[in-house]
Protein backbone atom coordinates (compact mmCIF):
# COMPACT_ATOMS: atom_id res chain seq x y z
CA UNK A 1 0.00 0.00 0.00
CA UNK A 2 1.58 3.74 -0.84
CA UNK A 3 -1.67 4.79 1.03
CA UNK A 4 -0.54 7.58 3.51
CA UNK A 5 -2.31 6.58 6.46
CA UNK A 6 -2.76 9.09 8.82
CA UNK A 7 -4.26 8.31 12.86
CA UNK A 8 -5.99 11.18 11.70
CA UNK A 9 -7.86 14.01 13.54
CA UNK A 10 -9.51 16.65 11.50
CA UNK A 11 -6.67 18.64 12.58
CA UNK A 12 -3.99 16.19 11.37
CA UNK A 13 -5.41 15.13 8.55
CA UNK A 14 -3.09 15.42 5.59
CA UNK A 15 -5.51 15.73 2.85
CA UNK A 16 -2.49 17.39 0.61
CA UNK A 17 -0.81 14.08 1.43
CA UNK A 18 -3.20 11.73 0.16
CA UNK A 19 -3.71 13.59 -2.96
CA UNK A 20 -0.54 12.16 -4.20
CA UNK A 21 -1.95 8.73 -4.20
CA UNK A 22 -4.27 10.18 -7.06
CA UNK A 23 -2.89 10.23 -10.43
CA UNK A 24 -5.73 12.57 -11.96
CA UNK A 25 -5.88 14.85 -9.30
CA UNK A 26 -1.89 15.44 -10.79
CA UNK A 27 -3.18 16.41 -14.05
CA UNK A 28 -4.27 20.33 -15.63
CA UNK A 29 -7.43 21.29 -17.13
CA UNK A 30 -7.83 24.30 -18.96
CA UNK A 31 -4.25 25.22 -18.35
CA UNK A 32 -5.21 25.37 -14.63
CA UNK A 33 -4.75 22.72 -11.79
CA UNK A 34 -7.69 20.47 -11.57
CA UNK A 35 -9.81 21.15 -8.85
CA UNK A 36 -12.31 17.98 -8.90
CA UNK A 37 -15.56 19.02 -6.89
CA UNK A 38 -17.48 16.20 -8.81
CA UNK A 39 -17.37 13.55 -6.31
CA UNK A 40 -20.80 12.90 -5.56
CA UNK A 41 -21.32 11.68 -9.24
CA UNK A 42 -17.83 9.73 -9.65
CA UNK A 43 -14.54 9.65 -6.95
CA UNK A 44 -11.03 9.26 -8.57
CA UNK A 45 -8.71 6.41 -8.25
CA UNK A 46 -6.30 5.68 -5.98
CA UNK A 47 -2.94 4.10 -8.08
CA UNK A 48 -3.10 1.36 -5.61
CA UNK A 49 -6.82 0.32 -7.55
CA UNK A 50 -5.38 1.12 -10.75
CA UNK A 51 -2.12 -1.17 -10.44
CA UNK A 52 -4.08 -3.67 -8.49
CA UNK A 53 -6.20 -4.09 -11.77
CA UNK A 54 -3.37 -4.04 -13.94
CA UNK A 55 -1.95 -6.61 -11.95
CA UNK A 56 -4.61 -8.43 -12.33
CA UNK A 57 -4.95 -8.49 -15.71
CA UNK A 58 -1.16 -8.71 -16.75
CA UNK A 59 -0.16 -11.63 -14.38
CA UNK A 60 -3.16 -13.08 -12.63
CA UNK A 61 -5.99 -13.36 -14.94
CA UNK A 62 -8.50 -15.67 -14.98
CA UNK A 63 -12.48 -16.51 -14.46
CA UNK A 64 -13.64 -17.43 -11.07
CA UNK A 65 -15.34 -20.37 -9.42
CA UNK A 66 -15.56 -22.44 -12.61
CA UNK A 67 -11.79 -23.85 -13.01
CA UNK A 68 -9.62 -25.54 -11.18
CA UNK A 69 -6.26 -24.40 -12.21
CA UNK A 70 -4.03 -22.29 -10.32
CA UNK A 71 -5.33 -18.99 -11.85
CA UNK A 72 -8.40 -19.35 -11.38
CA UNK A 73 -8.29 -20.57 -7.61
CA UNK A 74 -6.40 -17.49 -7.31
CA UNK A 75 -8.54 -15.34 -8.85
CA UNK A 76 -11.76 -16.82 -6.92
CA UNK A 77 -9.67 -16.30 -3.46
CA UNK A 78 -8.72 -12.35 -4.59
CA UNK A 79 -12.18 -12.25 -5.79
CA UNK A 80 -13.94 -13.46 -2.62
CA UNK A 81 -11.74 -11.11 -0.24
CA UNK A 82 -13.56 -8.28 -1.25
CA UNK A 83 -16.60 -9.83 -0.13
CA UNK A 84 -14.80 -10.28 3.56
CA UNK A 85 -13.86 -6.62 3.17
CA UNK A 86 -17.06 -5.02 2.36
CA UNK A 87 -18.32 -7.38 4.88
CA UNK A 88 -15.75 -5.53 7.68
CA UNK A 89 -16.53 -2.18 6.01
CA UNK A 90 -20.42 -1.88 6.81
CA UNK A 91 -20.34 -4.45 10.02
CA UNK A 92 -22.46 -7.14 7.95
CA UNK A 93 -22.66 -10.30 10.43
CA UNK A 94 -21.75 -12.69 7.39
CA UNK A 95 -19.67 -12.17 4.11
CA UNK A 96 -22.33 -14.56 2.17
CA UNK A 97 -24.74 -11.34 2.73
CA UNK A 98 -22.57 -9.03 -0.03
CA UNK A 99 -23.79 -9.73 -3.45
CA UNK A 100 -21.74 -8.09 -5.99
CA UNK A 101 -23.74 -5.98 -8.92
CA UNK A 102 -22.77 -3.66 -11.26
CA UNK A 103 -23.93 -0.83 -9.06
CA UNK A 104 -26.33 1.11 -6.92
CA UNK A 105 -28.91 0.81 -9.70
CA UNK A 106 -28.42 -2.73 -10.16
CA UNK A 107 -28.64 -3.43 -6.84
CA UNK A 108 -31.76 -1.54 -6.12
CA UNK A 109 -33.20 -3.16 -9.16
CA UNK A 110 -32.44 -6.23 -8.20
CA UNK A 111 -34.29 -5.86 -4.71
CA UNK A 112 -37.17 -4.46 -6.87
CA UNK A 113 -37.46 -7.63 -8.92
CA UNK A 114 -36.38 -10.60 -5.95
CA UNK A 115 -38.19 -9.29 -3.32
CA UNK A 116 -40.81 -6.81 -5.24
CA UNK A 117 -42.23 -9.05 -7.33
CA UNK A 118 -42.56 -12.04 -5.03
CA UNK A 119 -43.71 -9.88 -2.03
CA UNK A 120 -45.75 -6.66 -3.26
CA UNK A 121 -48.93 -7.27 -4.79
CA UNK A 122 -52.08 -5.05 -5.86
CA UNK A 123 -53.07 -2.67 -3.48
CA UNK A 124 -49.98 -2.72 -1.25
CA UNK A 125 -47.60 0.36 -1.23
CA UNK A 126 -44.08 1.19 -0.86
CA UNK A 127 -42.76 4.35 0.24
CA UNK A 128 -39.99 6.60 -0.88
CA UNK A 129 -38.71 10.06 0.10
CA UNK A 130 -39.03 13.12 -2.03
CA UNK A 131 -35.37 13.52 -2.55
CA UNK A 132 -34.36 10.28 -4.16
CA UNK A 133 -32.38 10.14 -7.35
CA UNK A 134 -34.26 8.26 -10.44
CA UNK A 135 -32.47 5.36 -9.47
CA UNK A 136 -34.35 4.85 -6.39
CA UNK A 137 -37.62 5.87 -7.50
CA UNK A 138 -38.15 4.44 -11.35
CA UNK A 139 -37.49 1.05 -10.25
CA UNK A 140 -40.36 1.08 -7.78
CA UNK A 141 -42.79 2.97 -10.42
CA UNK A 142 -42.40 0.17 -12.44
CA UNK A 143 -42.94 -2.64 -9.80
CA UNK A 144 -45.74 -0.55 -9.05
CA UNK A 145 -46.95 -0.66 -12.29
CA UNK A 146 -46.53 -4.06 -12.76
CA UNK A 147 -48.37 -5.34 -9.62
CA UNK A 148 -51.19 -2.58 -9.17
CA UNK A 149 -49.13 -1.54 -6.02
CA UNK A 150 -48.63 2.10 -5.72
CA UNK A 151 -45.69 4.57 -4.61
CA UNK A 152 -46.32 6.46 -1.23
CA UNK A 153 -43.98 9.47 -0.90
CA UNK A 154 -42.12 11.03 2.19
CA UNK A 155 -42.54 14.89 2.02
CA UNK A 156 -39.32 17.42 2.91
CA UNK A 157 -39.29 20.80 4.06
CA UNK A 158 -38.00 23.65 2.72
CA UNK A 159 -34.39 23.19 4.40
CA UNK A 160 -34.41 19.90 2.66
CA UNK A 161 -35.16 17.65 5.63
CA UNK A 162 -37.63 15.06 5.57
CA UNK A 163 -41.36 15.53 7.45
CA UNK A 164 -41.50 12.12 9.53
CA UNK A 165 -44.51 13.17 10.92
CA UNK A 166 -45.63 12.62 7.44
CA UNK A 167 -43.98 9.52 7.14
CA UNK A 168 -45.43 7.75 9.82
CA UNK A 169 -48.88 8.30 8.57
CA UNK A 170 -48.24 6.59 5.14
CA UNK A 171 -46.94 3.68 7.19
CA UNK A 172 -49.71 1.42 6.81
CA UNK A 173 -50.93 -2.55 7.00
CA UNK A 174 -50.47 -1.76 2.91
CA UNK A 175 -46.98 -0.77 3.38
CA UNK A 176 -44.61 -3.96 1.93
CA UNK A 177 -41.49 -2.08 2.01
CA UNK A 178 -39.60 1.39 2.15
CA UNK A 179 -36.53 2.58 0.11
CA UNK A 180 -34.56 5.85 1.05
CA UNK A 181 -31.57 7.29 0.23
CA UNK A 182 -29.20 7.57 3.49
CA UNK A 183 -27.87 11.33 2.09
CA UNK A 184 -29.51 12.84 -0.78
CA UNK A 185 -27.08 13.28 -3.89
CA UNK A 186 -29.11 16.63 -4.73
CA UNK A 187 -29.33 18.15 -1.10
CA UNK A 188 -26.78 17.06 0.70
CA UNK A 189 -29.01 16.10 3.51
CA UNK A 190 -28.01 12.80 5.99
CA UNK A 191 -31.47 11.29 6.23
CA UNK A 192 -32.58 10.28 9.69
CA UNK A 193 -32.43 6.42 8.50
CA UNK A 194 -31.90 5.10 11.73
CA UNK A 195 -35.58 6.55 12.81
CA UNK A 196 -37.01 5.34 9.49
CA UNK A 197 -36.05 1.93 9.86
CA UNK A 198 -37.50 1.85 13.53
CA UNK A 199 -40.60 3.10 12.47
CA UNK A 200 -40.79 1.15 9.25
CA UNK A 201 -40.04 -2.32 11.60
CA UNK A 202 -42.22 -1.13 14.09
CA UNK A 203 -45.51 -2.17 11.62
CA UNK A 204 -43.09 -4.88 10.44
CA UNK A 205 -41.60 -3.03 7.08
CA UNK A 206 -38.74 -3.92 5.67
CA UNK A 207 -36.26 -1.06 4.83
CA UNK A 208 -33.73 -0.51 1.90
CA UNK A 209 -30.96 2.01 2.35
CA UNK A 210 -29.55 3.70 -1.14
CA UNK A 211 -26.17 4.40 0.46
CA UNK A 212 -24.14 5.66 -2.60
CA UNK A 213 -22.99 9.13 -1.06
CA UNK A 214 -22.80 7.71 1.63
CA UNK A 215 -20.59 4.57 2.15
CA UNK A 216 -17.73 6.37 0.59
CA UNK A 217 -17.86 9.12 3.06
CA UNK A 218 -18.94 8.12 6.62
CA UNK A 219 -18.66 4.86 9.11
CA UNK A 220 -21.68 2.26 7.93
CA UNK A 221 -22.84 -0.10 10.08
CA UNK A 222 -25.71 -2.19 8.68
CA UNK A 223 -26.22 -4.20 12.07
CA UNK A 224 -26.62 -0.62 14.37
CA UNK A 225 -28.79 0.81 11.65
CA UNK A 226 -30.84 -2.64 11.31
CA UNK A 227 -31.38 -1.94 7.61
CA UNK A 228 -32.90 -4.99 5.49
CA UNK A 229 -30.68 -3.93 2.43
CA UNK A 230 -28.49 -1.43 1.82
CA UNK A 231 -27.30 -0.66 -1.61
CA UNK A 232 -23.84 1.10 -3.20
CA UNK A 233 -21.34 1.87 -6.11
CA UNK A 234 -17.68 0.90 -6.12
CA UNK A 235 -16.85 4.01 -8.44
CA UNK A 236 -18.16 6.48 -6.35
CA UNK A 237 -15.99 4.85 -3.44
CA UNK A 238 -12.65 5.15 -5.03
CA UNK A 239 -12.92 1.88 -6.99
CA UNK A 240 -13.21 1.47 -10.39
CA UNK A 241 -16.79 1.53 -12.66
CA UNK A 242 -19.40 -1.66 -13.06
CA UNK A 243 -19.01 -2.71 -9.50
CA UNK A 244 -21.87 -1.99 -6.48
CA UNK A 245 -22.76 -3.89 -3.59
CA UNK A 246 -25.85 -5.12 -2.01
CA UNK A 247 -25.74 -6.40 1.60
CA UNK A 248 -28.98 -7.77 2.35
CA UNK A 249 -30.32 -9.84 5.75
CA UNK A 250 -30.01 -13.25 5.40
CA UNK A 251 -33.46 -14.31 5.67
CA UNK A 252 -34.94 -11.85 2.64
CA UNK A 253 -32.08 -12.70 0.67
CA UNK A 254 -32.37 -16.83 0.86
CA UNK A 255 -36.40 -15.90 0.16
CA UNK A 256 -36.08 -13.79 -2.79
CA UNK A 257 -36.15 -14.79 -5.96
CA UNK A 258 -32.95 -14.88 -8.26
CA UNK A 259 -32.24 -11.45 -10.57
CA UNK A 260 -30.80 -13.11 -13.59
CA UNK A 261 -30.30 -16.66 -14.88
CA UNK A 262 -27.82 -18.11 -15.96
CA UNK A 263 -24.35 -19.92 -15.28
CA UNK A 264 -22.52 -19.74 -11.74
CA UNK A 265 -25.85 -19.32 -9.80
CA UNK A 266 -27.17 -22.63 -10.11
CA UNK A 267 -27.18 -26.02 -7.86
CA UNK A 268 -28.24 -28.27 -10.94
CA UNK A 269 -29.50 -27.91 -13.86
CA UNK A 270 -32.48 -29.90 -15.84
CA UNK A 271 -34.20 -29.06 -18.72
CA UNK A 272 -37.61 -29.80 -16.39
CA UNK A 273 -36.26 -27.65 -12.93
CA UNK A 274 -33.17 -25.43 -12.22
CA UNK A 275 -32.40 -25.13 -8.21
CA UNK A 276 -30.54 -22.38 -7.14
CA UNK A 277 -27.50 -22.03 -5.30
CA UNK A 278 -26.90 -20.46 -2.57
CA UNK A 279 -26.51 -17.02 -1.48
CA UNK A 280 -24.57 -15.21 -2.52
CA UNK A 281 -24.31 -16.68 -5.84
CA UNK A 282 -28.04 -17.30 -6.48
CA UNK A 283 -27.63 -13.74 -7.35
CA UNK A 284 -24.75 -13.58 -9.27
CA UNK A 285 -25.55 -15.05 -12.80
CA UNK A 286 -22.87 -15.36 -15.47
CA UNK A 287 -19.22 -13.87 -15.39
CA UNK A 288 -18.88 -10.96 -12.97
CA UNK A 289 -16.69 -7.98 -12.77
CA UNK A 290 -13.47 -10.15 -11.58
CA UNK A 291 -11.58 -7.16 -11.87
CA UNK A 292 -13.21 -4.53 -11.21
CA UNK A 293 -14.59 -6.62 -7.78
CA UNK A 294 -10.80 -7.12 -7.19
CA UNK A 295 -10.15 -3.42 -7.52
CA UNK A 296 -12.72 -2.52 -5.22
CA UNK A 297 -11.45 -4.44 -2.61
CA UNK A 298 -7.90 -2.50 -2.83
CA UNK A 299 -9.91 0.59 -2.81
CA UNK A 300 -12.07 -0.57 0.44
CA UNK A 301 -8.54 -1.30 2.26
CA UNK A 302 -7.32 2.02 1.02
CA UNK A 303 -10.48 3.95 2.40
CA UNK A 304 -9.74 1.87 5.76
CA UNK A 305 -6.08 3.04 6.10
CA UNK A 306 -7.13 6.70 5.61
CA UNK A 307 -10.28 5.89 8.37
CA UNK A 308 -13.76 6.34 7.56
CA UNK A 309 -14.17 8.33 10.85
CA UNK A 310 -11.24 10.64 9.73
CA UNK A 311 -12.59 11.55 6.32
CA UNK A 312 -16.57 12.60 7.79
CA UNK A 313 -14.52 14.75 10.17
CA UNK A 314 -12.56 16.48 7.85
CA UNK A 315 -15.04 16.75 5.10
CA UNK A 316 -17.32 18.92 7.26
CA UNK A 317 -14.63 20.67 7.96
CA UNK A 318 -14.69 21.19 3.97
CA UNK A 319 -18.52 21.64 4.09
CA UNK A 320 -18.83 24.58 6.60
CA UNK A 321 -15.74 26.15 4.55
CA UNK A 322 -17.50 26.11 1.60
CA UNK A 323 -20.83 26.94 2.88
CA UNK A 324 -19.05 29.62 4.52
CA UNK A 325 -17.16 30.63 1.27
CA UNK A 326 -20.77 30.71 -1.07
CA UNK A 327 -23.11 32.47 1.05
CA UNK A 328 -20.27 35.57 0.91
CA UNK A 329 -21.12 35.69 -2.73
CA UNK A 330 -24.04 38.27 -3.44
CA UNK A 331 -26.41 36.16 -5.59
CA UNK A 332 -25.59 32.80 -4.39
CA UNK A 333 -28.15 30.85 -2.71
CA UNK A 334 -27.54 27.08 -1.78
CA UNK A 335 -30.67 24.91 -2.11
CA UNK A 336 -30.67 22.63 1.20
CA UNK A 337 -29.75 23.79 4.58
CA UNK A 338 -30.66 20.80 6.67
CA UNK A 339 -28.81 20.60 9.71
CA UNK A 340 -27.08 17.31 9.10
CA UNK A 341 -25.72 17.54 5.95
CA UNK A 342 -22.91 15.38 3.91
CA UNK A 343 -20.41 17.25 1.92
CA UNK A 344 -22.47 18.26 -0.60
CA UNK A 345 -23.92 21.59 -1.50
CA UNK A 346 -26.78 22.25 -4.21
CA UNK A 347 -26.45 26.20 -5.31
CA UNK A 348 -27.49 28.61 -7.92
CA UNK A 349 -26.77 32.09 -8.52
CA UNK A 350 -28.75 34.89 -9.57
CA UNK A 351 -29.09 35.53 -13.23
CA UNK A 352 -26.48 32.86 -14.22
CA UNK A 353 -27.72 29.25 -15.40
CA UNK A 354 -26.25 26.73 -13.20
CA UNK A 355 -24.82 25.21 -17.31
CA UNK A 356 -23.06 28.30 -17.62
CA UNK A 357 -21.80 28.19 -13.81
CA UNK A 358 -20.64 24.99 -14.72
CA UNK A 359 -19.01 26.05 -18.21
CA UNK A 360 -17.32 28.78 -16.93
CA UNK A 361 -15.64 27.13 -13.58
CA UNK A 362 -14.55 24.56 -16.06
CA UNK A 363 -12.37 26.98 -17.65
CA UNK A 364 -10.54 27.60 -14.67
CA UNK A 365 -9.74 24.03 -13.95
CA UNK A 366 -13.25 23.23 -11.78
CA UNK A 367 -15.23 20.55 -12.44
CA UNK A 368 -18.95 20.42 -11.01
CA UNK A 369 -21.52 18.78 -11.70
CA UNK A 370 -24.75 21.19 -13.21
CA UNK A 371 -28.25 20.03 -13.69
CA UNK A 372 -30.80 18.01 -12.47
CA UNK A 373 -28.60 15.35 -10.85
CA UNK A 374 -31.19 12.50 -11.36
CA UNK A 375 -33.37 13.94 -8.97
CA UNK A 376 -35.59 16.26 -11.10
CA UNK A 377 -38.68 16.01 -8.37
CA UNK A 378 -36.35 17.54 -5.65
CA UNK A 379 -35.31 20.30 -8.35
CA UNK A 380 -39.21 20.36 -8.99
CA UNK A 381 -39.58 20.69 -5.21
CA UNK A 382 -37.55 23.92 -5.00
CA UNK A 383 -38.46 25.37 -7.81
CA UNK A 384 -35.80 25.46 -9.71
CA UNK A 385 -34.55 23.85 -13.35
CA UNK A 386 -31.16 22.84 -12.13
CA UNK A 387 -28.97 23.55 -9.92
CA UNK A 388 -24.78 23.60 -9.73
CA UNK A 389 -23.65 21.34 -7.32
CA UNK A 390 -19.94 20.80 -5.88
CA UNK A 391 -19.39 17.66 -3.71
CA UNK A 392 -15.91 17.16 -1.91
CA UNK A 393 -13.90 14.40 -1.15
CA UNK A 394 -11.08 13.61 1.78
CA UNK A 395 -8.66 14.87 -1.09
CA UNK A 396 -10.41 18.25 -1.67
CA UNK A 397 -8.14 21.17 -0.12
CA UNK A 398 -9.04 24.69 1.61
CA UNK A 399 -7.25 25.89 -1.48
CA UNK A 400 -9.58 24.44 -3.66
CA UNK A 401 -12.49 26.11 -2.00
CA UNK A 402 -10.96 29.24 -2.34
CA UNK A 403 -10.09 29.16 -6.12
CA UNK A 404 -13.61 27.90 -6.26
CA UNK A 405 -15.47 31.10 -4.47
CA UNK A 406 -12.99 32.85 -6.72
CA UNK A 407 -13.93 31.57 -9.93
CA UNK A 408 -17.92 31.91 -9.77
CA UNK A 409 -16.99 35.71 -8.64
CA UNK A 410 -15.33 36.07 -12.32
CA UNK A 411 -18.54 33.92 -13.44
CA UNK A 412 -20.47 36.69 -12.06
CA UNK A 413 -18.33 39.08 -13.51
CA UNK A 414 -18.57 37.32 -16.54
CA UNK A 415 -22.35 37.54 -16.40
CA UNK A 416 -22.58 41.71 -15.54
CA UNK A 417 -22.95 43.41 -18.63
CA UNK B 1 -10.71 34.81 -21.54
CA UNK B 2 -9.32 33.05 -24.34
CA UNK B 3 -10.45 33.86 -27.90
CA UNK B 4 -12.16 30.25 -28.13
CA UNK B 5 -14.44 31.94 -25.18
CA UNK B 6 -18.38 30.30 -25.00
CA UNK B 7 -19.65 33.54 -24.08
CA UNK B 8 -19.49 36.40 -26.33
CA UNK B 9 -20.98 39.80 -24.77
CA UNK B 10 -23.68 39.52 -27.53
CA UNK B 11 -24.66 35.65 -26.43
CA UNK B 12 -24.94 37.11 -22.61
CA UNK B 13 -26.83 40.27 -23.92
CA UNK B 14 -29.40 38.14 -25.71
CA UNK B 15 -29.52 35.55 -23.09
CA UNK B 16 -30.74 38.42 -20.60
CA UNK B 17 -32.75 40.49 -23.70
CA UNK B 18 -33.95 37.65 -25.55
CA UNK B 19 -35.50 39.33 -29.00
CA UNK B 20 -39.21 37.52 -29.58
CA UNK B 21 -39.86 36.71 -26.21
CA UNK B 22 -43.62 36.02 -26.22
CA UNK B 23 -46.55 33.64 -26.89
CA UNK B 24 -47.55 34.03 -30.11
CA UNK B 25 -51.85 33.33 -29.70
CA UNK B 26 -53.75 31.17 -31.52
CA UNK B 27 -50.33 30.02 -33.53
CA UNK B 28 -50.56 27.97 -36.33
CA UNK B 29 -47.82 25.38 -35.13
CA UNK B 30 -45.96 24.85 -31.49
CA UNK B 31 -43.56 23.22 -30.51
CA UNK B 32 -41.99 22.20 -27.17
CA UNK B 33 -38.57 21.68 -27.31
CA UNK B 34 -36.85 20.09 -24.09
CA UNK B 35 -32.92 18.93 -23.66
CA UNK B 36 -34.34 15.66 -21.03
CA UNK B 37 -30.60 15.79 -19.74
CA UNK B 38 -30.17 18.91 -18.67
CA UNK B 39 -34.06 20.56 -17.98
CA UNK B 40 -33.84 22.90 -20.65
CA UNK B 41 -37.32 23.91 -22.24
CA UNK B 42 -38.24 26.12 -25.17
CA UNK B 43 -41.35 26.29 -26.53
CA UNK B 44 -41.58 27.94 -30.45
CA UNK B 45 -44.68 29.77 -32.29
CA UNK B 46 -44.58 30.16 -35.56
CA UNK B 47 -47.38 31.57 -38.32
CA UNK B 48 -46.64 31.03 -41.54
CA UNK B 49 -48.25 32.97 -44.56
CA UNK B 50 -49.91 31.48 -47.65
CA UNK B 51 -46.84 31.59 -49.84
CA UNK B 52 -44.63 29.80 -47.08
CA UNK B 53 -43.24 33.02 -44.83
CA UNK B 54 -42.33 32.76 -41.67
CA UNK B 55 -44.19 35.88 -40.58
CA UNK B 56 -44.35 35.31 -36.65
CA UNK B 57 -41.67 33.32 -34.66
CA UNK B 58 -41.85 33.71 -30.71
CA UNK B 59 -40.29 31.59 -28.16
CA UNK B 60 -40.54 30.90 -24.40
CA UNK B 61 -38.84 29.09 -22.20
CA UNK B 62 -35.97 28.31 -19.25
CA UNK B 63 -32.49 27.64 -20.06
CA UNK B 64 -28.46 28.53 -19.96
CA UNK B 65 -27.81 31.56 -21.37
CA UNK B 66 -26.61 29.96 -25.02
CA UNK B 67 -29.66 28.23 -25.02
CA UNK B 68 -31.56 31.53 -24.57
CA UNK B 69 -29.46 33.28 -26.49
CA UNK B 70 -29.65 30.95 -29.43
CA UNK B 71 -33.52 31.05 -29.79
CA UNK B 72 -33.54 34.65 -29.78
CA UNK B 73 -31.19 34.65 -32.59
CA UNK B 74 -33.12 31.92 -34.01
CA UNK B 75 -36.49 33.74 -34.12
CA UNK B 76 -34.85 36.94 -36.02
CA UNK B 77 -32.82 35.01 -38.39
CA UNK B 78 -35.87 33.38 -39.74
CA UNK B 79 -38.43 35.75 -39.26
CA UNK B 80 -39.44 36.98 -42.98
CA UNK B 81 -37.73 33.71 -44.67
CA UNK B 82 -39.27 30.87 -46.77
CA UNK B 83 -39.61 27.43 -45.25
CA UNK B 84 -36.77 26.13 -47.49
CA UNK B 85 -34.28 28.91 -46.28
CA UNK B 86 -35.40 28.49 -42.73
CA UNK B 87 -34.09 24.83 -43.20
CA UNK B 88 -31.20 25.77 -45.17
CA UNK B 89 -30.04 27.74 -42.09
CA UNK B 90 -30.80 25.50 -39.49
CA UNK B 91 -28.42 22.78 -41.67
CA UNK B 92 -25.64 25.56 -41.71
CA UNK B 93 -26.10 26.00 -38.16
CA UNK B 94 -26.07 22.79 -37.20
CA UNK B 95 -23.05 22.53 -39.15
CA UNK B 96 -21.43 25.21 -37.91
CA UNK B 97 -22.09 24.49 -34.06
CA UNK B 98 -20.54 20.91 -34.70
CA UNK B 99 -17.28 22.48 -36.36
CA UNK B 100 -18.45 21.46 -39.62
CA UNK B 101 -18.59 24.18 -41.09
CA UNK B 102 -15.69 27.12 -41.00
CA UNK B 103 -17.29 30.63 -41.68
CA UNK B 104 -14.24 31.90 -42.97
CA UNK B 105 -13.88 28.92 -45.72
CA UNK B 106 -17.34 28.18 -47.07
CA UNK B 107 -20.02 30.39 -48.15
CA UNK B 108 -23.17 30.66 -45.89
CA UNK B 109 -26.06 32.38 -44.94
CA UNK B 110 -25.49 32.77 -41.37
CA UNK B 111 -24.90 36.34 -40.76
CA UNK B 112 -25.09 37.39 -36.80
CA UNK B 113 -25.23 33.62 -36.08
CA UNK B 114 -21.98 33.49 -36.53
CA UNK B 115 -21.73 34.67 -33.16
CA UNK B 116 -22.24 30.97 -31.96
CA UNK B 117 -19.07 29.64 -33.59
CA UNK B 118 -17.12 28.81 -30.31
CA UNK B 119 -19.83 26.29 -29.56
CA UNK B 120 -18.24 23.82 -31.62
CA UNK B 121 -15.28 23.98 -28.89
CA UNK B 122 -17.96 22.58 -26.30
CA UNK B 123 -19.17 19.69 -27.76
CA UNK B 124 -21.62 18.97 -24.73
CA UNK B 125 -23.34 22.58 -25.20
CA UNK B 126 -23.98 21.81 -29.02
CA UNK B 127 -27.91 20.45 -27.74
CA UNK B 128 -28.27 24.34 -25.96
CA UNK B 129 -27.52 26.12 -29.58
CA UNK B 130 -29.34 23.72 -31.56
CA UNK B 131 -32.79 22.96 -29.13
CA UNK B 132 -34.93 26.08 -30.12
CA UNK B 133 -33.82 24.94 -33.95
CA UNK B 134 -35.09 21.72 -33.47
CA UNK B 135 -38.12 23.13 -31.86
CA UNK B 136 -38.64 25.47 -34.94
CA UNK B 137 -38.41 22.72 -37.03
CA UNK B 138 -40.15 19.98 -35.59
CA UNK B 139 -43.14 23.10 -35.32
CA UNK B 140 -42.88 23.26 -38.88
CA UNK B 141 -43.43 19.80 -39.46
CA UNK B 142 -46.61 19.94 -37.07
CA UNK B 143 -45.15 18.20 -34.13
CA UNK B 144 -45.60 19.51 -31.00
CA UNK B 145 -42.71 18.31 -29.08
CA UNK B 146 -38.85 18.08 -30.10
CA UNK B 147 -36.18 16.48 -28.16
CA UNK B 148 -32.48 16.48 -28.21
CA UNK B 149 -31.77 13.37 -27.07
Amino acid sequence: MTAHAVLATPSTFDAAALRADFPTLQRTINGHPLVYLDNAATSQKPRVVIDRMNRFYTEEYSTVRRSIHLLSAKATQAYEQTRHLVAQLINAPEARQIIFTKGTTEGINLVAHGYGRKFVGKGDEIIISATEHHANIVPWQMLCEEKGAHLRVIPVDDRGELILEAYEKLLTDRTKLVAVGHISNALGTIHPVEEIIRLAHAQGVPVLVDGAQAAPHMPVDVQALDCDFYVFSGHKTYGPTGVGILYGKTAWLEQMNPFLGGGDMIETVTFEKTTYAPIPHKFEAGTPAIAEVIGLGTAIEYLRQVGLEAIAAYEHQLLEQATERLLAIPGVRIIGTASRKAAIISFVVDGIHPHDIGTLLDQEGIAIRAGHHCAQPVMARYGVPATARVSFAFYNLPSEIEALGAAIEKAIAVFAL
Amino acid sequence: MSNKSLYGEQIIYLSKHPKNFRVIENAQYICEGANPLCGDRVTVYVNVSDDDTLEDVAFQGTGCAICMASASMMTTSVKGKKRAEAEQLFEEFHRLVKGELDPAREPHHLGKLTMFENVSHYPVRVKCASLPWHALRNALENKHSASTE
